[in-house]
């Protein structure tokens, strides 16, 4: 028995489905679009919503990018890559601007993404309600009614407990002035790189079966209250040992043999990008 | 309250079943009905055609024994329930000409928000057991708009003041507290949105005498106080006698009786609400 | 260019594949794949089962490549069976048209057509078969054409009076007493879970679905759960059969209701279960009478444990009590898949470099803010 794989995995009929599924999520966005989630040759929590939408879109003239917590050499990253690079053969990549697609899980990339691109950010828990109540059928309802309290009160109870917002990453976010959506576990850094993007950014949930999506130049706004503001992670005053650059989100490491905290990209290829650059420039003076 | 004062809810003929009847029982006049159950079909008819009015700043008791649909009637108010059919008006929503229980899903949402406080005979009904008291009555006030931390704190911190429950423990979950002050931060929450309605669903059913004591203390106190209209519902005549301007008895679903409170415990005309009355005695 | 990534990650995974595969095969043993299928029927059924894909030969495959990890195996042919385009659908499987190989109530002692204890591992003791070491296939062939002899003089016997593929069921006994109550033929189309994703409130369908592809292990638990307590039914087996069910699928070139025109695409092993559970039901004026409910059970392969309590599930589901988790269906269809479950347990190897990044800021800052605020009034950590 010999099988031969199709393009990009999946037959035809289960790309177009899928695809359906990311033109209704592209018309109505923030709102999560049931599809029928495979079984992916990955596993289910790593990836495999993101995975079933690159594989829906790829076409031979993509050029792709992954990333795993920003970095394209993370193993999960690697793998994802390779999977799609042997089912395809498409070119990879790992400088941003150059990619057609990129997937990636748990960043948004430091460069800011270009009209064209796609970005695929995999989804673990796609219900920015699930923790103030666990029934889908309730949550459901709540988005039909655009019942939002659960979502504030839940960043209420943080700020009277820590006199803060403590969401960590996937601090929810109003799409459109309609629903309340989680964007996945980006940092606070990244939330406001969703804001009127120029690129479309698709969110895929393989468990939970689940596709939802940020079209182009879309109004994206972190939850928050009038007097306690949404506040992104800071690095203030901490600068990459590796290309100097501030601003941006950071690694923080340890380095064991001088005892010292140091702090990192970790955005890997834009770190590499400024290193070049930096070592081009430096040529040319000499 | 005067003859002339429009009334600030008015309620027409509602009821409420359960089952789908059957040709025995579909039609009210020849309904022949064990207690409010149909023995054919066994269709339950918890609320028949009951119409009522609230006025400014008064405080309506419905009193009955439990299986008289008083707490379906308030669960109906609410939009806890569906009404089978039936009326509702509320004057401050669209100038009390919109039937409430014809709006979407979304508009009663927003009338229960704004414009209604309601505080359940179980706790956990009308609170969030694990978030902070705090929390619970923010709840309320994030439903209705409000996005300032601190405005609500600072609410927050005065309703709980006035129930009073020591500020120091706001932040703690009401899981923790008594019944009685679990009761005490349902009307802290109840009110929070200055609401012109509070529906009280025996509030104080299953509390130690002492307690139902403090608690029905402050539901009067807060009345007199806020000017608050309440529709008030308990199996108690000694709880309806202390608060209720105006008393309805129900029983099977139906109103038997209506009028002020004192000519009713004075000269109560059905049997039912005569040896309720005596019970009191 | 000056600096390029490191490729560690790239490095450190294909020696780690490497390495499984040194795993596999260090002691210089090849597993065949019809030795899988030939002698680990049960682990093949329970793959067949979970996967959701009927093929002996490719859970064998997947057994052999997984180390006989059941839910690495049922992994691989899940996700062989997203890249396989659906073609056709079979027609309403009949099953009382069983090939019935085994087949017994817990009912009742006589049941038409008689109980058939067939291969059973319920009645042997289970001791460890040292002589199995040793086994021999010269023996194991020397065995089987004695028990073929045996055998073929028996089957002479039961066949006079028995046709197995139109033995009567159990229930239609309790049936026409009316002692069961009336479930008639549901003939809508069928939800499909792997072409529209679960819903709710979940069709029966689709309850049976994810009960039928539930990892074994899962949905046994759940099911004892409800019989020992959270759920409290008790339930009887009213009939338990196992054996070869035939497939038809409609001609695809002129489909027609005319059962000739059907084609045979071939046998499928199963376990069906029906299971009986008292109820009460309402008559007129209040009066109360019990009756049975029936539970469903049917499983890919020899499964009987699993269909057994997809029956009991089954039941229970349909009562949605949500306030018991073994009738809360969001509780027990979302968390029952092998794949689902096995999934996203494992995730968390995954890095959350950035994420434990970001909530180690948190950490800081409400470290930070609390101290501060120990020194005076209501402040908040950001104000305006």
């Amino acid at each position: 028995m010999r099988i031969q794989y199709n393009f990009a995995f999946f037959d035809e009929g289960s790309k177009r489905e899928i695809r359906r599924a990311t033109l209704k999520a592209i018309a109505i966005p923030g709102y999560q679009v049931p599809f029928a989630s495979r079984e992916m040759p990955i596993g289910r929590g790593w990836g495999t919503g993101g995975l079933q939408l690159t594989l829906s879109l790829i076409g031979k003239k993509d050029v792709l990018k992954v990333i795993d917590q920003g970095s394209d050499e993370s193993v999960n990253a690697v793998s994802i890559k390779k999977l799609i690079q042997k089912t395809t053969g498409v070119k990879t990549v790992e400088d941003t601007s150059e990619a057609t697609l990129i997937q990636s899980r748990h960043r948004i990339p430091e460069i800011p993404l270009k009209p064209g691109q796609i970005l695929v950010l995999q989804v673990p828990l796609p219900e920015p309600l699930r923790k103030y109540e666990p029934s889908e059928r309730e949550t459901k309802k709540l988005h039909g009614e655009k019942d939002y309290s659960g979502a504030w009160l839940m960043l209420f109870e943080q700020i009277m407990k820590y006199r803060n917002m403590t969401t960590g990453a996937d601090h929810p976010v109003m799409v459109h002035d309609r629903y309340v959506m989680a964007p996945s576990p980006i940092p606070k850094f990244d939330n406001p790189k969703l804001d009127n993007s120029e690129a479309l950014i698709l969110l895929g949930a393989g468990r939970e079966k689940k596709i939802y999506a940020v079209p182009p130049y879309t109004r994206v706004v972190s939850l928050s209250f009038e007097d306690v503001p949404f506040r992104t992670e800071s690095f203030q005053d901490k600068s990459c040992k590796l290309c100097g650059a501030q601003g941006v989100f950071m690694d923080e490491l340890f380095d064991a043999a001088a005892g010292v905290i140091y702090y990192q990209c970790n955005d890997t290829s834009y770190c590499l990008s400024r290193m070049n650059r930096q070592s081009a420039v430096l040529m040319q003076s000499l | 309250m005067g003859e002339s004062a429009a009334p600030i809810l008015t309620i027409k003929n509602l009821n409420k079943q359960f089952g789908s009847g059957c040709d025995q029982c579909g039609s009210r006049a020849g309904r022949k009905l064990d207690k409010n159950y149909c023995p054919a079909c066994g269709t339950v008819y918890s609320c028949q055609d009951i119409s009522l009015e609230l006025y400014p700043g008064e405080v309506l008791g419905i009193v009955g024994e439990s299986g008289s649909g008083k707490s379906t009637l308030m669960r109906c108010i609410y939009f806890d329930q569906e009404v089978t059919s039936g009326e509702a008006y509320l004057q401050a929503y669209k100038e009390g000409r919109s039937n409430l229980f014809e709006e979407s899903a979304q508009q009663k949402r927003f009338i229960r928000n704004h414009l209604m406080g309601k505080v359940y005979q179980n706790p956990v009904m009308g609170l969030r057991m694990q978030f902070t008291s705090i929390g619970n009555i923010a709840e309320k006030m994030i439903a209705a708009g409000n996005r300032n931390v601190g405005a609500m704190e600072a609410r927050g911190r005065e309703l709980l003041d006035r129930v009073y429950i020591p500020v120091y423990r706001m932040k703690e979950a009401p899981k923790n507290f008594s019944g009685g002050m679990q009761q005490r931060v349902q009307i802290a929450k109840a009110l929070s949105n200055n609401p012109p309605i509070l529906l009280l669903d025996e509030v104080t059913t299953g509390l130690d005498l002492s307690v139902q004591a403090n608690v029905l203390d402050l539901i009067k106190h807060l009345q007199r106080e806020l000017n608050i209209s309440i529709l008030l519902v308990s199996h108690d005549l000694s709880v309806i006698r202390m608060l209720a301007d105006r008393t309805m008895v129900m029983l099977n679903g139906q109103v038997v009786e209506q009028g002020l409170t004192d000519q009713i415990l004075e000269d109560p005309q059905h049997a039912y609400t005569q040896q309720l009355v005596h019970s009191l005695l | 260019m000056g600096y390029v990534a490191v490729k560690g990650g790239t490095f450190a995974i294909e020696e780690s594949l490497k390495r499984i595969k040194y795993e596999r095969v260090k002691q210089k043993k090849v597993l065949d794949v019809d030795k899988i299928e030939s002698g680990m029927r049960g682990l093949v059924d329970q793959v067949m089962s979970e996967s959701g894909l009927y093929s002996e030969t490719l859970a064998a495959l997947a057994i052999k490549q997984a180390e006989g990890n059941p839910e690495e195996a049922v992994f691989l042919l899940r996700a062989y069976r997203s890249t396989l385009p659906r073609k056709h659908y079979s027609k309403t499987v009949v099953s009382e048209q069983m090939l019935v190989e085994r087949r017994i109530s817990a009912s009742f002692k006589d049941i038409p057509g008689g109980q058939i204890l067939g291969a059973s591992t319920d009645y042997s003791h289970r001791l460890l078969d040292f002589d199995l070491i040793g086994e021999t296939e010269a023996a194991v062939s020397e065995w089987l054409h004695e028990f073929e002899h045996e055998a073929g003089a028996g089957e002479k016997s039961l066949n006079q009076d028995t046709d197995l593929t139109r033995l009567p069921k159990v229930l239609d006994y309790l049936r026409k007493e009316g002692l069961i109550a009336n479930c008639p033929a549901d003939d809508r189309e069928p939800d499909d879970v792997t072409r529209k994703s679960l819903t709710f409130p979940a069709s029966r369908s689709q309850k049976l679905q994810i009960l039928t592809r539930g990892q074994t292990g899962a949905v046994t638990s759940l099911a004892y759960a409800v019989i020992r307590g959270y759920g409290a039914t008790h339930p009887t087996v009213g009939e338990l059969r196992v054996g070869q069910l035939p497939v038809y699928i409609n001609n695809p070139l002129k489909p027609s209701e005319d059962e000739d025109e059907a084609y045979y695409i071939g046998d499928i092993k199963v376990t069906e279960v029906e299971m009986l559970m008292p109820a009460t039901v309402e008559r007129e004026k209040g009066r109360k009478e019990l009756e049975f409910d029936i539970g469903y059970g049917l499983c890919y392969g020899q499964n009987e444990t699993k269909a057994i309590a997809m029956s009991i599930l089954d039941k229970n589901l349909e009562k949605g009590d949500q306030s018991i988790p073994t009738q809360n269906e969001e509780f027990v269809l979302y968390h029952i898949d092998s794949v689902e479950s096995t999934g996203f347990i494992s995730h968390l190897k995954m890095p959350h470099y950035v994420t434990f990044q970001s909530k180690l800021n948190d950490v800081r800052k409400t470290k930070q803010v609390q101290s501060e605020k120990a020194e005076g009034g209501v402040t908040y950590a950001n104000p305006i």
